[in-house]
């Protein structure tokens, strides 16, 4: 059987509605049949799998997007489905979906929607969404970028980095402080003074072109301010909707590492010709790893319950990002450590996704920053910015 | 123009089977269920035609309530309708009551075309498109790489021994595809959530009356085991010396080689 019918031991994957089956079915088929293929060797080799982009225009995701047509929790089984192929593959999806679509979605005017939303849903053109810049991550209050009104319009200067899909950008959501209030611009990246430059030299996300951006006196026209986003928290909103891709996205990862682990260990004998499965210690781990997938999952599961009755409270997104990210995290590191020296190597899959969800973790808020959410929930007492 | 695809669902060959206990069949109770592969390139087949020549797509198949969800498959890929025959006596249906059931329907839908995969891939029996041609009196061609039609006939080529066979059938036909005849393409997501508000069927086996002859089943399992494992791996460790000495010693006692 399946190794994941063998390790869904809470049958989770059992009363989701025949069109979910449907979802989960084919996107996981794009998945095998295209992206675990060639990721490992673009990871290696720091390259843009540019081969799995057909599958992902067929599968129709971001038209997906566009619509609306999908409920929040099948949206959220399409992340968890994209990650067990890769943390870049679903990065890439989030950022052209929840960010760049979803600023454009709930902060554009009609004619901002009519103008993207098509393009960007059929991928007829990318988007990045750029907030982090070098001096300020888990601070974006503090941003240096600018914006001044012109006759035209308005004139943007600034540097972003760790900007996902930013080498490739036809479009970019640019956040700059517009007198001392931090608002949202659609900056096409052919203007003149806008450039990207790849950030080369990463231990992890290899496989996804992150990118400087550099904003030198970008003119734009009054058009370009996405009128609906009037402070910083328009941008933690579009951000919400990525940490909740994120959060899905997690368990998938967490997922295939255990079945990879797990159908190693049944191969690979070790004292007296039993299996490494076999021994007492390594089935202990492997039932740590399978109970904090189920949580996981549970987790994942109620956040789009939530969703799908309104807008999710902060402390719920960081809550499901924060535990989902460490956890997939951790079930990484110990099946990398369960592989043994074969761990390390690229001919299993382990060890590239344990490198790609440390920067699961850190990016789209940290786990510090999401404990501090969370903590001023359930105190009422908020203990940063 | 009416086009009728037959499907199938099969499990999934990358799973692992295990037999029932009655010895007679396959466990089904964990199993991963698939549409058979080579009915997706039919169901991808009947689509193209449909861009190029525009038509209907009637997507059939036969079996109990969980064939549906193949049905689904078929619809989101661009299939218009599903008709499911189902009921008492389909799972004990041989080769001929399934084909003469199938038949029953594509003459009652009027179909131009039939296009179904070249085989399951469950129990391989390969036969029944080429006895629905039978029944019908229909021309057929099986395993066919490439499909073009002009008016009322369709040039179909197939691979064989060391060459390649180009044939012109005449409609009404069926055809059975083989891998290489297209690429079937991923639904798209949004399909997958209309695909059931499209007019799926449901037929009783019992009201195609078909003739106790039909329905007769003259074949039957006697006993279903799984292959017998004629190799077994064996990874021998330690030093050159210790590997060498165990290799002789299997070699001499365990498999009486030398």
């Amino acid at each position: 059987m399946p190794s994941d019918i063998m390790t869904d031991l809470f049958r989770l994957d059992e009363d989701w509605t025949v069109e979910q089956r449907e979802v989960i079915a084919q996107v996981r088929r794009y998945v095998d049949d295209a992206v675990l293929p060639c990721i490992g060797a673009h990871h290696n080799d720091e390259t843009f799998p540019e081969e799995i982009i057909a599958g992902l225009r067929e599968l129709s995701i971001f038209e997906s997007i566009a619509d609306q047509s999908l409920a929040p929790t099948t949206y959220g089984l399409v992340n968890r489905e994209l990650e067990r192929g890769s943390s870049t593959l679903r990065s890439i999806v989030s950022v052209q979906g929840a960010l760049v679509m979803g600023a454009i979605q709930q902060f554009g005017s009609d004619e901002q929607r009519s103008e993207w939303l098509p393009r960007l849903g059929r991928l007829e053109a990318w988007g990045c969404f750029a907030l982090t810049e070098p001096n300020f991550g888990s601070n974006p209050a503090g941003m240096e970028t600018r914006a001044e009104v012109t006759p035209g319009g308005y004139r943007i200067s600034g540097a972003k980095s760790w900007i996902t899909n930013g080498v490739r950008a036809d479009l970019a959501v640019v956040w700059a402080k517009l007198d001392d209030t931090v608002r949202g611009f659609l900056v096409e990246t052919d203007r003149p003074g806008f450039s990207a430059s790849a950030i080369k030299g990463k231990w992890s996300f290899r496989s996804s072109e992150t990118a400087q951006l550099f904003l030198d006196d970008v003119e734009v026209p009054a058009s370009a301010l996405l009128p609906g986003a009037t402070s910083l928290s328009s941008a933690l909103k579009c951000l919400a909707g990525a940490r909740y891709t994120i959060a899905w996205g997690a368990v998938g990862a967490a997922r295939a590492c255990l079945e990879e682990t797990i159908a190693y260990l049944k191969e690979r004998p070790q004292f007296n010709n039993q299996p490494l499965a076999s021994h007492q210690l390594i089935q202990y781990k492997l039932a740590w790893m399978a109970t904090e997938i189920v949580g996981m999952e549970l987790i994942a599961r109620r956040l789009g319950e939530l969703r799908a009755q309104g807008p999710l409270d902060p402390a719920q997104i960081a809550l499901a990002k924060m535990n989902n990210c460490r956890k997939a995290l951790e079930v990484a590191r110990t099946c990398r450590e369960l592989l043994g020296a074969n761990g390390i190597h690229n001919e299993y899959h382990i060890g590239r996704r344990m490198l790609d969800l440390e920067t699961v973790l850190t990016y789209e808020g940290t786990e510090h920053i999401h404990a501090l959410t969370i903590g001023a929930a359930l105190t009422g007492i908020k203990a940063f910015g | 123009m009416k086009i009728v695809v037959l499907i199938k669902r099969v499990p999934d060959t990358a799973s692992v089977f295990q037999i029932n206990d009655a010895q007679d069949g396959i466990d089904t109770s964990r199993l991963k269920f698939v549409m058979g592969p080579y009915d997706e390139h039919a169901v991808q087949e009947a689509v193209n035609l449909k861009v190029a020549k525009d038509g209907e797509i009637v997507v059939v198949t036969l079996g109990g309530p969980d064939a549906k969800d193949k049905l689904l498959t078929a619809l989101a890929m661009g299939a218009d309708r599903a008709v499911l025959i189902t009921g008492d006596g389909v799972d004990s249906l041989g080769h001929r009551g399934i084909a003469e059931a199938l038949a029953a329907i594509v003459r009652e839908e009027s179909a131009d075309i039939v296009f179904a995969g070249k085989q399951a891939v469950d129990d391989d029996g390969s036969q029944i498109p080429e006895r629905i041609a039978e029944i019908l009196g229909w021309s057929h061609a099986s395993v066919i790489t490439r499909f073009s039609l002009d008016g009322a006939t369709a040039t179909v080529d197939r691979e064989i021994e060391g060459g390649q066979l180009t044939l012109e059938v005449p409609l009404p036909a069926i055809f059975t595809t083989e891998k290489g005849i297209n690429k079937p393409a991923y639904p798209k997501l949004p399909n997958i959530m209309k695909a059931k508000k499209k007019p799926m069927d449901e037929t009783s086996l019992e009201s195609l009356r078909l003739s106790a002859t039909d329905l007769c089943n003259k074949v039957s399992i006697g006993q279903m085991s799984l292959p017998r494992q004629e190799r077994l791996t064996r990874i021998l460790e330690g030093d050159n010396n210790t590997q060498v000495a165990e290799l002789v010693r299997i070699l001499k006692e365990d498999e009486k080689a030398l």
